[in-house]
């Protein structure tokens, strides 16, 4: 189970990366944040995302029209 | 500082010049977006893109001129032809449709997206000579912008790896 979940459903870019990046701020390294999106460029943008911030995407997938992300906080 | 971070450093920079509710957008976005990305942000506004210092906006559109401009409409995209634009109240409602759609489509409002600027410490620049040229006043401006020039900007821009002119 994730620490702590994030809903971004119906926001649209680049909201769901700004709400998720309020939230990764408060929490402490090593903890996961799970997001849920709804919106399709949010799939590529949150791999951008974590490749430049150096959190760890650790699962994206998708079941119907929603989008689930498992970030890790960098060390 | 991790490794990664390190090579990933990077500082931008976006020279906001259009201050319209379809314009006022890119540099928001982009802006918010790279100081989410641990990218350090400085925004310098002047000339039609001062006024997104206010601190009540009001901002709005027109078709007028934008040929490429065209909206949903039953299905099917429809542009103005530029005659309808002359009609008292036409800019009015396709701003206001605009507004709408964007808040249906949850797309964030330019107040919600500048707010995030401050809120992620991004570097705000408002041109000394548009505030002189246009009357404006700082005090009717949001807090914590600072005033500078074209130097003031070139310093910053000569630093940074991404150089933006919107």
């Amino acid at each position: 189970m994730a620490d702590q979940t994030l809903d971004a459903k119906g926001l649209n870019c680049p909201l769901p990366i700004l709400k998720a990046k309020k939230t990764l701020k408060s929490m402490s390294s090593g903890e996961t944040l799970q997001i849920l999106s709804t919106d399709p460029g949010s799939v590529a943008d949150f791999e951008a995302f974590c490749r430049q911030t150096g959190n760890e995407l650790v699962s994206s997938s998708s079941e119907g029209d929603t989008y689930t992300f498992l970030i890790k906080v960098a060390a | 500082m991790t490794e990664t971070d390190l090579e990933n450093a990077k500082s931008m920079s976006i020279i906001v010049t259009k201050g319209s509710l379809d314009w006022a957008y890119p540099p928001f976005i982009l802006g918010t977006t790279a100081a989410a990305m641990d990218i350090k942000v400085t925004m310098f506004f002047t000339f039609y893109g001062l006024p997104l210092l206010l601190k009540k906006l009001d901002l709005q559109m027109t078709a007028f001129g934008n040929a490429a401009m065209k909206m949903p409409m039953m299905g099917m995209h429809m542009g103005m032809p530029n005659i309808v634009n002359m009609i008292p109240g036409v800019d009015a409602g396709a701003t206001k449709m605009m507004k709408n759609m964007m808040a249906q489509k949850g797309v964030a409002s330019i107040e919600d997206l500048r707010e995030a600027s401050v809120d992620l410490d991004i570097r705000m620049i408002a041109c000394q000579m548009t505030m002189d040229l246009f009357e404006y006043d700082t005090k009717d401006m949001i807090d914590g912008i600072e005033l500078g020039g074209a130097a003031t900007y070139m310093e910053t821009a000569s630093n940074s790896e991404i150089n933006l002119f919107i």
